[in-house]
């Protein structure tokens, strides 16, 4: 077997092991990674929002926060560990589509 | 490490695009020069590992998360600047679609882990496996201890990074107006934390998997800027 074949299987094993990543902090009571607060733990910190962070932090509305369906907040892990690995899975394909093309675009042509 | 919106101020921004933007062209240009057609299909592997890796939030019981970056792997196999490519088309989709990582804050994320990871990661490795043939330990080794530093060093910037917002931007009573923690926090809790934890995560991953494909494939092993070492 060819080692990039060998490669990709490695990485279709750790997109269905990644809910762990959401699992394991969990158990651990572990939250936000630092300097990565929504607003309302930005508030609980400091006490208070800073003015500028308020305005900014909603400016970008991506399809699928935190690696979850929209509107699943509030599901179980069971749920958000399904949506983690479908976030995993597609965002994988599109980050070897566009980095495929680039390689493409930039590579030498002869083999 | 993926610093969201609204915790850099526009000056901050702006400037880590200004300095990206050449980056980034020169990393096409180099790309451009050493890339081979066949390794192309690496470089999409290292684009997902990176973007995967980061997906496993590693915990600090009772503490924050923080995760390895695969990015000095990357930069070991296929050369620092096209690490800066893989990276960073992982960083941006992250943006985009998952939100991990301000759109404000490309620049700075890119530069923290795209730029300065692969390289200050990739100089250690070049360093201690200097003449070392391909399937030696003391490339392991190499490896292993270039994660370490490449995450520690990335991790430096965005402490530092994170700590002048108070300094550049405040209200006349002193309410910060993007990240309220200034050096004197931020930097310290940075860089212990990924000293202390995570540091050792992005090590263990590149060590490990440095290892593996030595095994399975040693002409792997750094034949793209190596000029010596590579297939003894």
């Amino acid at each position: 077997m060819k080692i990039t074949t060998k490669l990709w299987i490695g990485l279709g094993i750790l997109a269905v092991l990644c809910p762990l990543g959401l699992i394991l902090p969990s158990l651990f009571g572990a939250g936000s990674a630092w300097g990565e607060w929504g607003t309302d733990e930005m508030e609980k910190l400091v006490g208070y929002v800073p003015k500028g962070l308020e305005k900014l932090s909603s400016l970008w509305n991506p399809p699928m926060p935190d690696y979850a369906f929209k509107g699943w907040e509030e599901k179980g892990l069971t749920h958000l560990s399904f949506a983690y690995i479908v976030s995993a899975v597609g965002g994988i394909i599109i980050v070897v589509v566009i980095a495929l093309l680039i390689g493409k675009m930039l590579s030498k042509k002869e083999k | 490490m993926h610093i969201p919106d609204g915790y850099l101020g526009p000056t901050t921004c702006g400037a880590f695009y200004a300095v990206m933007l050449p980056v980034w062209a020169l990393a096409s240009r180099m790309v451009r020069k050493t890339l081979k057609a066949k390794q192309v299909p690496m470089m999409a592997i290292g684009a997902a590992f990176s973007f995967l890796i980061m997906m496993f939030n590693v915990p600090i019981p009772g503490g924050t998360t923080g995760h390895a970056v695969g990015g000095v792997l990357v930069a070991i196999l296929l050369g620092p600047w096209a690490a800066t490519i893989a990276i960073t088309v992982a960083l941006v989709i992250q943006a985009l679609l998952f939100g991990d990582g301000g759109i404000t804050a490309i620049g700075a994320n890119c530069f923290n882990m795209a730029f300065v990871l692969p390289f200050a990661g990739y100089a250690v490795y070049k360093l201690i496996s200097y003449n070392a043939p391909a399937n030696s330990n003391r490339r392991v080794i190499a490896a292993f201890i270039a994660g370490y530093v490449g995450i520690n060093v990335a991790a430096l910037f965005a402490g530092v990074e994170f700590g002048l917002q108070p300094l550049l931007h405040h209200t006349a009573d002193g309410q910060s107006l993007y990240c309220p923690y200034g050096l004197g926090v931020a930097v310290p809790t940075m860089l212990v934390e990924h000293l202390v934890i995570f540091g050792w995560v992005e090590a263990i991953v590149t060590g490990l998997v440095v290892k593996y494909i030595q095994k399975q494939s040693p002409e792997l092993i750094n034949p793209v800027t190596d000029e010596k070492g590579g297939q003894q």
